[in-house]
């Protein structure tokens, strides 16, 4: 199909592309390529063929209607600040740099939504909507930077979606604009839209099914207040039954966080939490809503804590302190950066029961393969990130963290778990998809695909393998000191 | 309880029915027979294949199969202070928890709850050839693939039977108050929305014949705190949620063509709106018109909203809300994929599906 050579064929397609879109919003020399040529999983990189950087819907459009004529791949990219490659682009083909449509359009304290372009930055919903007394509920860690886009591509999750839900249970609508250019919308003004959800469909798709160019999302009332519990226990296991008994007893946390030992010290060496450095785990459990709910409920956590057989039970007893109790827990990704040179980031979900079983494999795994691992765990949710730590200069080591990654993963998968809870499949975790489904759900994910993009021109070779390409295998190795977007935090 | 695994016989019927190109009709408990187009075709039966396969309290994740009766689970969540938040309509007979995904419909607690796909976590779905899918799973978080089985929520049965489901339970709450204030509808429109904009603990809002009726659901005292905030006389008590959830009430006894309207909540009254019951604190409305469907649409679709023709509709007007071409297109597309010989409850949701 591209007998042309490189340089040949990303002149011709600029041309094209400049009748449509501002000339300087075209990018084909190298030097404009370059800042493009990865996501947040930097150890992949690709230079596009070009970058392009659409002002409107009209332009989105336009670009399309081109890509799908000439048979050129599209890849969609918001921050850029996605952890499983899913925004890597393709050699041959455009990546489609959603940042300049950055406008909020519409704050509706009515009827609590905002409509947003894709570009918005997933914590400046919340900033303009808060006058109002309203907030957007899905926090994923890097919130100060992603853009919304991203998350409806990613289903992106955070601290609290025990409670809150992910992504797709936060958005009300959805304006795509399919590969031949032509402009959807799924949802509704209301909470449902007509016909089958293709809102769900398109909420985690990875940028495979459409590009997103509007959003509308819900807006919750901000909780009057927070408060949040710090207990230390002498055992894995005695943490994880005391999450269980706080579910059973009727209490839906906010945030209920889990760390290990490994994971304690090198945030506590990192920002002096005031975490207990003999603990074997801690927890944190934070409760929101009205000032009288708030004290019934940390009241009942705290004492359930106690009876599940916790050491010590702290409770914040202002901001400053609740600050600096989660500060220990939003360190840890970059405290564990400080004392290896590199690390590998899972991002498995196990229902609960099994954490005790699955902390006991990785610290055998750990001990077989001689690499320590670091686990910080979304126990509300069940979603488990934990941290191989490894040297890439050590030779054989990256090869055996992902050996023992892989693991890990496809572990989750047997005690009925999933390989990805929140960052999403991308490039990272297409081999695992392999151990997760097989080949006939597989089939079905194609055929969906094809359903809006017979020609595969969107994201080609993410999120779904294709069935004889099972046995690649790709992670997401951070190399100290060139961890991209060092200043983001990551939880 | 019933339990009683009956998949194999499902599938071989799908199977069969693939193969000679017959139509089946799924059937749990046709509790919602009157919802949706007329389908004809071999009743596929769900009801037998019931039973609760998981249910761990303290994961709040509950996996049963498709004819699991809603009572039944709901039953066995209060013994452990949990709830199906989404609380089902069975619209007077018994429902199956099957039909109540396959319908995406939800009670009054829906705006705070969520809908039927939100809490659905996987589903066991055959598609119209007869194969045996899983997607999603029973944790809380899962972003590997796309969301198929959010996508068979509301899907009517069009696109698979679903066999068994996997559901996000909620703690029920510790104490419910429901609370009546006698207003007229602007006022209780007003009203709803300035609640739904502050952090208090309500789970249902509906406006009807001049009394608005509130809902608070959490721990006793935030319930007390919000009540003497509000106001109003605690009139109400769970029946009348109940009777609003199954369509008991009075308002819904007429033989008239009834419609559902979702839209934006704080829409002042639609022409077309012309007896009118307000829920979901304005964005789920119950509506007999004396306009013409296409007209109550138009006015519909012109604020971003859809109309469905529930119940009493003739057997021109489309029940489902047009879809427009592109949109229509994908979903031709999506059944031809999941039902290649357009076995599964055909025409139940639009003709072409």
């Amino acid at each position: 199909m591209n007998t042309l050579t490189i340089p040949t064929r990303r002149e011709a397609l600029a041309k094209r592309l400049r009748d449509v879109v501002d000339g300087p919003h075209v990018l084909s020399s190298p030097e404009e390529l370059a800042p493009y040529e990865c996501d947040g999983l930097a150890a992949y990189r690709i230079v596009p063929l070009l970058v392009v950087l659409p002002g409107s819907v009209e332009e989105i459009q336009a670009v399309l209607r081109i890509c799908h004529e000439e048979r050129v791949p599209v890849v969609a990219r918001g921050a850029g600040t996605g952890l499983s490659g899913g925004a890597l682009p393709h050699e041959q083909g455009v990546l489609l740099g959603l940042a300049r449509l950055n406008r909020i359009l519409a704050i509706d304290p009515d009827n609590a939504c905002a409509r947003v372009q894709p570009g918005v930055r997933n914590l400046a919903i919340s900033e303009a909507a808060r006058p109002h007394g309203l907030y957007y509920a899905p926090d994923p860690s890097s919130q100060i930077a992603c853009t919304i886009g991203g998350n409806v591509a990613e289903n992106a999750g955070g601290v609290h979606c025990l409670k809150y839900g992910l992504t797709v249970n936060n958005l009300l609508a959805v304006e795509l604009v399919t590969i031949e250019g032509e402009r959807i919308t799924a949802g509704g003004s209301g909470l449902d839209g007509a016909g089958y959800d293709l809102l769900a469909l398109i909420t985690g798709s990875e940028g495979m099914l459409g590009i997103v160019t509007e959003i509308t999302v819900k807006l919750l009332p901000i909780p009057q207040r927070a408060q949040v519990a710090l207990a230390a226990f002498d055992a894995v296991e005695t943490a994880g039954q005391a999450v269980a008994d706080i579910v059973a007893a009727g209490i839906l946390p906010a945030g209920l966080e889990m760390m290990d030992l490994p994971a304690i010290r090198a945030a506590e060496d990192f920002v002096h939490a005031g975490y207990p450095t003999d603990a074997a785990a801690i927890l944190l459990c934070e409760v929101d809503g009205g000032n009288e709910e708030v004290s019934e409920d940390i009241a009942k956590v705290r004492q359930r804590l106690l009876d599940s057989g916790a050491q010590e039970v702290r409770t914040a007893s202002d901001d400053t302190e609740r600050a600096r109790f989660w500060a220990g827990r939003k360190a840890a990704f970059p405290a564990v950066g400080r004392i290896s040179p590199d690390y590998y980031c899972m991002d498995g979900t196990i229902p609960r029961k099994h954490l005790p079983r699955v902390l006991r494999e990785i610290a055998r795994y750990s001990t077989e393969s001689g690499l320590r691992v670091a686990n910080v765990f979304h126990a509300g949710d069940g979603n488990l990130h934990p941290l191989i730590l490894y040297d890439a200069n050590v030779p054989g080591e990256l090869e055996l963290a992902e050996q023992v990654g892989g693991k890990i993963l496809e572990l989750c998968v047997e005690v009925g778990g999933t390989i990805t809870g929140e960052h999403g499949v991308g490039l990272e975790k297409i081999n695992q998809m392999c151990a997760q489904f097989p080949p006939e759900e597989l089939q079905m994910f194609h055929d969906i695909k094809a359903v809006f993009d017979q020609y595969g021109l969107l994201n080609p070779g993410k999120a779904i393998p294709t069935l004889n390409r099972c046995a690649e295998f790709g992670a997401m190795h951070v190399k100290a000191g060139d961890l991209r977007f060092p200043h983001l935090e990551r939880f | 309880m019933t339990a009683h695994d009956a998949a194999d016989a499902i599938t071989a019927q799908v199977r069969d029915a693939y193969e000679d190109r017959r139509p089946l009709r799924i059937v749990g408990q046709d509790s919602k027979a009157f919802y949706g187009r007329p389908t004809t075709g071999e009743p596929l039966d769900l009801a037998r294949h019931s039973g609760v396969i998981r249910y761990e309290p303290t994961e709040l994740v509950i996996t049963a199969r498709a004819g699991t009766l809603v009572t039944e689970l709901e039953q066995k969540l209060a013994e452990h202070g949990q709830m199906l938040a989404f609380e089902p309509p069975s619209f007077g007979g018994s429902a199956t928890i099957g039909g109540a995904v396959a319908s995406g419909l939800g009670g009054p607690r829906r705006p705070w709850g969520g809908a039927p796909r939100d809490l659905l976590l996987g589903a066991t779905l055959l598609d119209g050839r007869g194969r045996r899918l899983r997607f999603g799973g029973e944790v809380m978080k899962n972003v590997a693939g796309y969301d198929v089985s959010r996508v068979l929520a509301g899907a009517m049965g069009t696109l698979g039977v679903l066999l068994d489901v996997s559901i996000k339970v909620l703690p029920a709450p510790a104490v419910e108050r429901s609370l009546v204030l006698t207003m007229g509808r602007d006022r209780a429109l007003h009203k709803m929305r300035e609640l739904a904009r502050q952090p208090a603990p309500l789970s249902a809002a509906c406006h009807i014949e001049d009394r608005l009726y509130l809902r608070l659901s959490g721990n006793a005292s935030s319930v007390a705190a919000w009540e003497k905030q509000i106001g109003g006389d605690g009139g109400a008590g769970g029946d009348f949620w109940q009777s609003l959830r199954n369509h008991a009430l009075p308002f819904f006894a007429a033989e008239r063509p009834l419609w559902r309207l979702s839209l934006a909540p704080a829409l002042p009254r639609l022409d077309c709106e012309h007896e009118v019951v307000t829920d979901w604190a304005g964005a789920q409305r119950w509506v007999y018109t004396r306009c013409a469907p296409a007209e109550l649409r138009n006015e519909v679709a012109k604020v971003g909203g859809h109309a469905i023709l529930f119940r009493h509709g003739d057997n021109e007007t489309p029940v489902f809300h047009p879809l427009d071409a592109v949109s229509e297109r994908i979903h031709v597309g999506l059944k031809r994929r999941f039902d290649p010989a357009g076995i599964l409850n055909p025409g139940r949701m639009y003709p072409t599906l």
